[in-house]
């Protein structure tokens, strides 16, 4: 069982998580989003670093340094060449203002206690009370998802709805096994990769990648 | 041995034809390893229908009655596929839209798709199943954005991130059910708790609510690959974007994969909660899904298009026979998943063949093809003829005892919009189709259709009906594949 100054270390990163979910709502610099999602892929490694030190689980300890090096590095990164390309590109007309944004991310934080009290119910200790804040992540990407109008937030959006679920896995069940894990790490980078070829190839041909501009597939 | 087989011989066909530049011996290179990866699931299917479950990998692949039947299904669409890409890249080449080289990455992502389907399949763990259907995500969008059109490079836009959304949800989904397992007591740890047997052995222990939580995120995950509403969005701009016979692939197996995952879930879900929850997930996403199809197939112009909102209403009633579950009810929503692929990708395949040789996918631009071209359009009539699900072709039988399945179980009632939907569909297609097969078009003297394109697709459609009329060389595979999804 987890406690002490390791249960500190794990509160204040999943905090962090969800802190970071919230900030992207926040901010309309695009720029800022990809240090955003740099920030929760080390609070979610220094998470798995935790558990894996306190449990003594070296595939964890793997798992932990593989999430820093894709989640940490090597996705923010990627993002960060496409917002490159395109200096001072903002997030300039969200389908909901940010006001009211902020309004609906607490209703999505009070729905997540609300729901995740039947996990709470099957194990109640430290760690699964922190599960709302991965959930609450996952609603918010998902609010971004929808309200975004910029390739490169709806990609935000995405890689917030896979990390409040890699931190719910962490939290709920330590990780899932190692392979799956790797397995999963490796898709995520993929499917970064692949948007950010398109979004590059869209901004070439088209000199701009706001999505709501590309209706020509519609029934 | 056979298991493991199955994903070394199309990876590496996919890695030669990377490395070779591309020219016709290449193509067929490739239809070859997709005829040895239905040979060997044949293989496989027969072993499996007298209920022996193969693995391989060090247990890390498993192939019951469920996973062979499906891996036939890969099989035969792969090499109806395989066979068209051939005229699909020679014709792109001859119009020098693209070089041999584009043709290399178009084969070799077409062979590593094929993999990660039969990947898929086999995975004895649900958490690796999960990675390969994302894996198929990755392989088909650059190749559903193959022709570098605007519109081609919006569809998979939208493919890509919906899908991943989606398929985002069913990791939560699976990462909740391991966290259910992990509290049955003596269940086994590591990296086996994930084990479909040992997950099924264990589902009556699972925490009912936790499951249920699972259970929706999966089905709403899934059910986006699937192509089921409300998250079909982008299907058919994927599917009509697409080079045809990534289209076959996609609308004839790729959605049905995902529908595996599915049903594997099911006897989870189904052994933790009792059929009713099930049931009632997939019976409100069928009859969506049906009324999406039968609401926008009339106002279609495009062939690709009315071809894939007809994907969505054969989802849709693959997710009413599986709500069913009853033995017969799964044993005709299998012949229905191989009975919907081959006229599927008849139908893609052919409407491929119509856009090279008349120069549009258009419904309007496109008359009395059956005089003109008496092959293709005879190919492409009997297909609808089939996907309408009229006899003999096996979609008939399928539906038919899929109905019976839904009758017998107190879902007569759903049934019966089921088939009020399917009677708009089918007026709808009467209308489009015989403008297009007939209409009043220019005269002109009948022209041949190419054997490369004829045979395979005559071929598919023949086997297409010869199922419906005796089923006998599947009846015990498909028994036993049944048996497995219902315990």
């Amino acid at each position: 069982m987890i406690s002490g100054s390791a249960l500190d270390g794990v509160e204040l990163a999943a905090g962090v998580v969800l802190a970071g979910a919230i900030l992207a709502l926040w901010r309309k610099d695009l720029r800022s989003l990809t240090s955003v999602l740099a920030l929760q892929g080390i609070a979610l490694a220094a998470l798995a670093a935790i558990l894996a030190a306190t449990g003594g689980d070296v595939g964890l300890g793997v798992v932990a340094g593989v999430v820093l090096v894709t989640k940490g590095l090597v996705i923010p990164g990627l993002l960060a060449r496409v917002v490159r390309a395109d200096p001072g590109s903002r997030e300039t007309a969200p389908l909901v203002n940010v006001p009211a944004s902020l309004v609906a991310a607490a209703g999505l934080v009070i729905l997540s206690y609300l729901v995740a009290g039947q996990l709470t119910a099957l194990m109640p200790d430290p760690l699964t009370r922190l599960a709302p804040l991965g959930l609450a992540t996952v609603l918010v990407g998902f609010f971004v998802l929808v309200t975004r109008r910029k390739a490169v937030s709806q990609i935000v959006g995405l890689l917030l709805v896979d990390n409040g679920v890699a931190l719910l896995a962490f939290l709920l069940t330590a990780g899932v096994p190692l392979l799956v894990e790797l397995g999963t790490s490796l898709d995520v980078l993929l499917v970064v990769v692949v948007l950010q070829v398109l979004a590059t190839t869209m901004r070439a041909r088209f000199g701009h990648v706001d999505l709501d501009q590309l209706r020509e597939l519609h029934d | 041995m056979i298991v493991s087989a199955l994903l070394a011989v199309p990876l590496a066909a996919g890695v030669l034809a990377a490395a070779l530049p591309w020219r016709r011996a290449v193509g067929w290179a490739m239809a070859l390893a997709d005829a040895v990866v239905l040979g060997l699931g044949i293989a496989l299917a027969a072993q499996a229908s007298r209920h022996h479950v193969a693995s391989g990998l060090d247990g890390a692949l498993r192939a019951d009655a469920l996973s062979a039947f499906m891996v036939v299904v890969i099989g035969v669409i792969s090499l109806l596929a395989s066979i068209q890409s051939i005229r699909y890249l020679e014709a792109e080449i001859a119009r020098g839209e693209h070089g041999a080289r584009h043709a290399s990455l178009y084969s070799f992502l077409v062979q590593a798709f094929i993999t990660s389907m039969l990947a898929a399949v086999l995975a004895a763990n649900l958490g690796a199943l999960w990675v390969a259907v994302e894996a198929t995500t990755i392989a088909t969008t650059f190749l559903v954005g193959h022709r570098r059109s605007d519109k081609a490079l919006e569809a998979s836009w939208k493919y890509v991130l919906i899908c991943s959304v989606g398929i985002a949800l069913a990791f939560l989904g699976t990462v909740l059910v391991y966290f259910a397992a992990l509290h049955v007591p003596g269940h086994p740890t590591g990296a086996s708790v994930l084990d479909w047997t040992s997950l099924v052995h264990a589902s009556h222990h699972l925490d009912p609510a936790v499951v249920r939580l699972a259970m929706a995120l999966l089905v709403l995950g899934y059910g986006t690959k699937v192509g089921l509403a409300p998250m079909h969005s982008w299907l058919p701009d994927a599917h009509s974007q697409a080079p045809a016979p990534v289209s076959a692939l996609m609308s004839g197996v790729l959605l049905t994969v995902a529908f595996y995952a599915l049903l594997r879930f099911k006897v989870v879900a189904d052994g933790a909660l009792g059929p009713g929850y099930t049931r009632t997930l997939f019976v409100i996403m069928g009859l969506a899904s049906l009324l999406v199809a039968a609401s926008l197939l009339l106002t279609q112009r495009d062939v690709k298009r009315m071809l894939a909102y007809h994907s969505i209403e054969h989802m849709g009633l693959i997710a009413l026979g599986a709500a069913a579950g009853t033995t017969l009810a799964i044993a005709a929503v299998l012949l229905h998943i191989l009975g919907h692929g081959l006229a599927k990708a008849v139908l893609f395949l052919a409407s491929g063949e119509i856009l090279l040789v008349e120069g549009t996918s258009e419904i309007d631009g496109i008359a009395a093809l059956l005089a003109r071209r008496p092959l293709l359009g005879g190919i492409f009539g009997f297909g609808l003829v089939a996907l309408l699900g009229l006899p003999p072709f096996s979609l008939f039988v399928s539906e038919l005892n899929m109905i019976r399945g839904e009758l017998a179980v107190g879902l007569g009632w759903a049934a019966g919009l089921s088939l009020l939907a399917m009677a708009v569909i089918f007026a709808a297609v009467m209308a489009h189709g015989r403008h297009l097969l007939l209409g009043g078009g220019p005269d002109a003297r009948p022209s041949a259709t190419s054997r490369l394109v004829g045979i395979p697709l005559v071929g598919g459609l023949v086997a297409c009906a010869a199922f419906g009329l005796s089923a006998w060389p599947l009846q015990s595979l498909l028994a036993a594949a049944a048996r497995v999804v219902v315990r």
